[in-house]
Formats: structure tokens, C-alpha cells, sequence
């Protein structure tokens, strides 16, 4: 054969659903770039793909969970943590992970965030934080710092930005880790090591939306932010998580800033249940037997 | 498929209809739950906290009813029955789920102890008053299955139906209780085992590569398969085509949502489900459901001896409504009287089906109690003339 085949192949591509790409998000986002080091930090771990369920929210980083071929549930704006919730504790085997966006798991879904980082329920979310509400034409969101614009603050936001990695370690999360969409390897590294790890586990990922937060704010394009992202990130490892508010234009503290030792919330269920509980193995099948059971 | 022996309290029992539909639960296979208190209903996941974790299953206190509400459905992917509990404000949080369930086809039951509203209304006090928050509570259009129970035995019975139903149609079920129905002390027969019938997951058969999530069976219900067990499901809201991929187009959401529909409507005969009791050659017929059936029967009795030729029939399904028997019954009597503890919501389907043919007459009641009988009299006899 004389064509040549320029496809090259991405050892990522198996755990992606072939038949859903392209995916929708724009060029430059950063969405993109964090499932990369996700599925190749899942490929080095050698988790078991059968036994691995992703669940997202609503919105651009939301849609994460549809594109990987795992079983995947794109549930409600907000309520992937408690939709995982039950899923992992009807199915302890399951690893379970939480791929969603800033407005999704921390404005309207953050009561189920402390919640179950207050559980210590054995998940691991990740949350891509682009500072808006992007899916929806770029709002703001909880997360968007200090007075940003935004298509609902075309004055500039009143109101302060909620540091995610500070309120999860403060609810009692067994891992938190921040990272930006520059940092892949970095990424890649610590999505490793929190898998490994049982409990809650929450990595932050800053992304850039070229689409509607950057541009809002004059910020350039895909490339610029990551230029931003590297000159203004500090690595500092076990940083107090009261020391890493993100501010529209300071230092970014990136890093594993909690790795603690808690009984997640089943261990501690099933110990203090004792003898209360029962395994309670699967009944068994009746036997059914073919045709008329009558003597007809 | 029977019960499983081991979740079943077979024996006499003298439980309130809270503790019955609880145990209607065990023994219908849902061993896991999750929900947040609120009274009337908290009973029920009070025994069930403490029943679960006998038979390997759990409750779980959620932060509130818009994660319990979800919670199930991630536990029923994960290859459990499950269930959550609330009463009026918790029903109003949970209204997005139902919707998820319906658009996703989990087979989950929802229970709502009503009391009375709006809002905070009447927490310890009864009405009927979420009925059409039933059946169109959640945003778009689906179709529900809810059931009404009189007695804290069927408490127990229609519990164990609320799971099968939710089973074979693949749909959320709601269990209609009521304050009075739910804090009722009475008698409940738990029947062994192998007396009660189950109706187990719709799993398919076929292996990961051959099977595609939402293509319709002969009855227009896909069948199923969960989390962890290699098929790669993908369960969205959104609206999706027959391997469950998001399709964002009109040609889509028809295919889906007729059928969503249809798959009720098919079986609208065998969702009929009433208690009827002198039918024939009535003039008048008296139609209720819950609590207010009980209510209704003095005023019944006090009829009859009065020579007014009432009938009665309950409904105990409520939704799907018994339309074409509704339609029936309309065209052979004069007046058809329909006490509710609302202020007329069910009577407007009532009414509906009726089309014309006889009188219909409302007998509304704002809740907190239930009706005086004295008023249901006087809309038989008005009906009567
Ligand atoms: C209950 C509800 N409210 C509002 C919306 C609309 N909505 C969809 S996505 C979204 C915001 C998503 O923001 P984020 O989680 O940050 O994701 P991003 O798109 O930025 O990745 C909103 C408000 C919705 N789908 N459901
Ligand atoms: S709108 Fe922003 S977050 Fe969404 S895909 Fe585009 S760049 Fe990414
Ligand atoms: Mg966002």
C-alpha cells in the first residue's frame, strides 16, 4: 500500500468513546487537557475499566463523563456528588469518580461537596474551576475571584470567591490537591497517587475558557493563560489550604496541599455495625422450569 | 420470582402504616434508602435505619431531599432497589429527580407522607393535597406511576406493588401516603415469603458488545444493566438515543418521549386498579382514594339508608387514571361525588373523563383533618336529585 495512515495511535484513545469524538468543547479549553492526564494517570494505575464509573454534573466540564468509555452518568446540574454517593455505596467495589465544573459541585451543588468530604465518603472528584459558568454563556459563579466580569457582573462581581481547596480540607476531605491545565504532569502524578488513596479526594484544576472568562476579562487567549498560569503558579506542597486563595491576578498556589489518614464512611459503618451487620450474600435463583409445571 | 425470606417479617402484626411501608420495602428487595427527616414520613426510615443493615443494606441521611432524591438512582445503577421518603416540602426538593428517573428509566419508588401546604403548612396534620405534584411535578412531559393506600396494610401490600411496578414499567412510582394512613395503628398481615411475588430488575441477558441500553423491548421498556459489570453504561438527562448517547434533536426527543408515554399507556388496563363496591344500577357513585375512602364510607352507609343507591370505587392507582372506566361509569349514573382532603385536584381528571355525562361534584376540603361525613352526605344527596 503506498497511502500512509497518519493516524497515530493515542494510547489514551481506548478509554474514550470513539463514536462521541469530537467532543464540544472550543479550541484552547482546558477541559480537554485534564482528561488527557486523567485517563493516562487511569492507564498507569492499571485500575480495572469495569470497575470504574464516572459521574458529572451539568455543564462544559460536565460533559467529561460522556466521553469516557467507562460507565458513565451525566446526572443533574450540581448533584454528581450524591448521585455517587449512592453508587458507591450499592456497589462498594466500584471506583468511583466525580469529573464536574466549579458552579456545578461548588455553587449550587456545594452542600453536597462538604457533605461528602465530611463523610469521607471513598470518591474522588475532580473539579475543573474556570471561574464562571461557562456552559450557560459565561455567569458568574461562586468561584469567580474578586470583582471578574461576567455577563451577570458587567460591573465587575460583588462578591468574594470561595476557595474550594480550603473549604473541602476544613470539611474533613482525606486528599486536596490544585493543579492548573499547564501543569499536566503534575496532574497526571497526583490523579495517580489519589487513586490509589481511599476516602475523599478533591483536585482542583484551574482551565481556561478562552471562550467566556478570558475573553470577558481581557485575558488573552489559550496560550496567554497558560503562559499566566506558569508564570503566576508556586508549587508549595502541604500549603495551609487558608494560604491558597486564588485572586484575579496573584500568585496561584498549586500543589498536594492534605494527604490525612480518616476511616471513610463505610469502613466506619461496617466496624461500627459489629455483629449488626450482614454480608447478606445474593439470593438464590429459583429454578424456573421450562413449560407447563401442571400435569396437563 | 418470590420475596426473599430473609427480609420478611411474616407474622401478626399491630404497626402503623409508616413501620408497614417499611416493611413493604424489605420485602419487596429494596435494601438500600436514603433520605432526610421530616415528619409525617420519618418513621419510615427510622425502622429502616434500623432494619437495614440485617439484611446487608443501609439508610443514609442525606443533606437534604434534593441528594436523597438522587442518591437511590445512583444506588439503583449500582444494582440495588432503593427508595426515598419524604413529605410535602421534601416532595417539592425532590421534583428535578423524578424527572431524571422518568428521562433515564430508573426504577426507583418514591414515598410522600402528605400533610398539609402549601409550604410548611400543617407538618403533623394530613391532606391529599400533592397529588397533582404527583403526577406532574417534575418539568417536561413523562408519565408516573402513584398509588394511594387506605389502611397500613396495604401500607404493606401496595408498597411491595409500588416496587414491582417501578420494576416492569421502569419508571419512578410514587407511594401516596398521608399523615393519617402513615400514624394509623391497625393490623398487618405479613404473608411468608413465598406467597409474595417480586418482580426483579429487567437485566439483560445479552453480553456488553450486543446490548444497547435504551432499545425498547416488545412492550417498549429497555431492558437494563448497572454499574461495574463491563457493559459501559452511559445514563443521561439528556435527551438520548437507543445506546443512550445525548441526541439534541426533534426526531430524538419524539422517538423518546412517546414512547416514555406509550409504555404506561399500553398498560393502562392492567394499571387499573380500584375497589368498588355496589356499582350496579347506583345513581350515585362516590370516588376516593387514601384516607378519605374510610371517611367517605359513613356517609356512604348514611346514604343508603336514607334509599339513595350509592356505590363507591376507590382508586388505588391513581396514576395512570382509570380513564376508560371513569368514561363507563359517567354515562350510567347521575353524579359522580369526589371527596379529596385538596381543593380539587384528581376531581379535574374526574371531571374530564366524565365528559358531560353526569354530574360531577367536588367535595374539597383545605386539610388538617379529614372530612366531616356530613358533607360527603349532602353531595350524594344532592347528586341523587
Ligand atoms: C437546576 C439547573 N439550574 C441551572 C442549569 C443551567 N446550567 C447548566 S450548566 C450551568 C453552569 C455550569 O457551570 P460549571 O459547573 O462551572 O461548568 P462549566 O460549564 O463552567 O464547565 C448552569 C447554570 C441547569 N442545567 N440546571
Ligand atoms: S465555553 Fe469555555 S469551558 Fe466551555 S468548552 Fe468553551 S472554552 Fe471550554
Ligand atoms: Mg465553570
Amino acid at each position: 500500500m503506498s497511502t500512509t495512515d497518519l493516524h497515530v495511535h493515542n494510547p489514551v484513545e481506548e478509554l474514550l468513546r470513539q463514536d462521541r469524538i469530537p467532543t464540544i468543547w472550543c479550541p484552547g479549553c482546558g477541559i480537554g487537557t485534564s482528561v488527557n492526564s486523567f485517563a493516562h494517570a487511569l492507564l498507569k494505575q492499571n485500575i480495572d475499566l469495569d470497575k470504574t464509573a464516572i459521574v458529572s454534573g451539568i455543564g462544559c466540564s460536565g460533559r467529561v463523563s460522556g466521553y469516557m468509555n467507562l460507565d458513565s452518568f451525566h446526572t443533574t446540574h450540581g448533584r454528581a456528588i450524591p448521585f455517587a454517593t449512592g453508587l458507591k455505596l450499592a456497589r462498594p467495589e466500584l471506583n468511583v469518580i466525580v469529573y464536574s465544573g466549579d458552579g456545578d459541585l461548588a455553587s449550587i451543588g456545594g452542600n453536597h461537596l462538604i457533605h461528602a468530604a465530611r463523610r469521607n465518603m471513598d470518591i474522588l472528584v475532580v473539579c475543573i474551576n474556570n471561574m464562571i459558568y461557562a456552559m450557560t454563556g459565561g455567569q458568574a459563579a461562586a468561584t469567580t475571584p474578586g470583582s471578574s466580569l461576567s455577563t451577570t457582573t458587567p460591573y465587575g462581581a460583588f462578591e468574594p470567591e470561595l476557595n474550594l481547596v480550603q473549604l473541602v480540607d476544613a470539611a474533613g476531605a482525606c486528599f486536596v490537591a490544585r493543579w492548573t491545565a499547564y501543569h499536566v504532569v503534575q496532574l497526571e502524578r497526583t490523579l495517580e497517587k489519589a487513586l490509589r488513596k481511599k476516602g475523599f479526594r478533591f483536585i482542583e484544576v484551574l482551565s481556561p475558557c478562552p471562550t467566556y472568562f478570558q475573553r470577558k476579562n481581557n485575558m488573552g487567549d489559550a496560550l496567554q493563560a497558560m503562559l499566566d498560569y506558569k508564570k503566576r503558579s508556586k508549587i508549595q506542597h502541604g500549603c495551609p489550604t487558608w494560604e491558597t486563595a486564588l485572586t484575579p491576578s496573584g500568585p496561584i498556589i498549586v500543589g498536594e496541599f492534605v494527604d490525612r489518614e480518616r476511616e471513610d464512611y463505610l469502613t466506619r459503618m461496617r466496624k461500627q455495625l459489629g455483629p449488626h451487620y450482614s454480608e447478606f450474600p445474593a439470593q438464590q435463583e429459583e429454578h424456573v422450569s421450562e413449560g407447563c409445571s401442571r400435569e396437563c | 420470582m418470590h420475596a426473599d425470606p430473609r427480609t420478611v417479617l411474616t407474622g401478626t402484626h399491630f404497626i402503623n402504616g409508616d413501620a408497614a411501608c417499611c416493611e413493604g420495602a424489605l420485602a419487596a428487595g429494596a435494601r438500600y434508602a436514603a433520605g432526610y427527616p421530616i415528619t409525617p414520613s420519618t418513621e419510615i426510615v427510622e425502622r429502616f435505619a434500623a432494619r437495614a443493615p440485617e439484611v446487608g443494606g443501609l439508610f443514609i441521611q442525606m443533606e437534604d431531599e434534593i441528594a436523597s432524591s438522587i442518591a437511590i438512582q445512583g444506588m439503583v445503577w449500582g444494582g440495588q432497589k432503593a427508595f426515598t421518603v419524604t413529605s410535602g416540602p421534601g416532595f417539592s426538593l425532590m421534583m428535578e429527580h423524578i424527572g431524571l428517573a422518568a428521562m433515564t428509566e430508573t426504577p426507583v419508588v418514591f414515598v410522600d407522607v402528605q400533610r398539609g401546604g402549601p409550604s410548611t403548612g400543617l407538618p403533623t396534620l394530613p391532606s391529599q393535597s400533592d397529588m397533582m405534584q404527583a403526577r406532574f411535578g417534575s418539568h417536561g412531559d413523562y408519565a408516573v406511576i402513584a398509588l394511594s393506600p387506605n389502611s397500613p396494610q396495604e401500607c404493606f401490600d401496595l408498597a411491595i406493588q409500588a416496587f414491582n411496578l417501578a420494576e416492569e414499567f421502569r419508571v419512578p412510582v410514587m407511594f401516596m401516603m398521608d399523615e393519617c394512613v402513615g400514624h394509623m395503628t391497625e393490623k398487618v398481615v405479613i404473608p411468608p415469603a413465598d406467597q409474595i411475588e417480586i418482580y426483579p430488575r429487567r437485566h439483560t441477558q445479552k453480553p456488553p458488545g450486543e446490548f444497547r441500553l435504551y432499545e425498547p423491548g416488545p412492550d417498549l421498556v429497555p431492558e437494563m444493566a448497572h454499574a461495574g459489570e463491563g457493559y459501559k453504561v452511559y445514563v443521561t438527562g439528556l435527551t438520548h438515543d437507543r445506546r443512550g448517547y445525548p441526541s439534541l434533536n426533534p426526531a430524538t426527543q419524539k422517538e423518546l418521549v412517546t414512547r416514555l408515554f406509550e409504555k404506561i399507556r399500553r398498560a393502562a388496563d392492567r394499571l387499573v386498579m380500584v375497589e368498588s363496591d355496589q356499582l350496579e344500577g347506583a345513581d350515585v357513585v362516590v370516588v376516593s382514594y387514601g384516607i378519605t375512602s374510610r371517611v367517605a364510607q359513613r356517609a356512604v352507609h348514611a346514604a343508603r339508608a336514607k334509599g339513595i343507591k350509592v356505590g363507591t370505587l376507590r382508586l388505588i392507582c391513581v396514576w395512570p387514571f382509570p380513564e376508560k372506566l371513569i368514561r363507563e361509569l359517567a354515562s350510567k349514573v347521575k353524579a359522580l361525588v369526589m371527596p379529596e382532603l385538596n381543593m380539587g385536584q384528581v376531581v379535574i381528571e374526574l371531571e374530564r373523563c366524565a365528559a358531560g355525562q353526569c354530574q360531577v361534584i367536588s367535595v374539597p376540603h383545605a386539610g388538617g383533618t379529614v372530612h366531616d361525613p356530613a358533607e360527603i352526605l349532602q353531595a350524594i344527596e344532592r347528586g341523587a336529585q
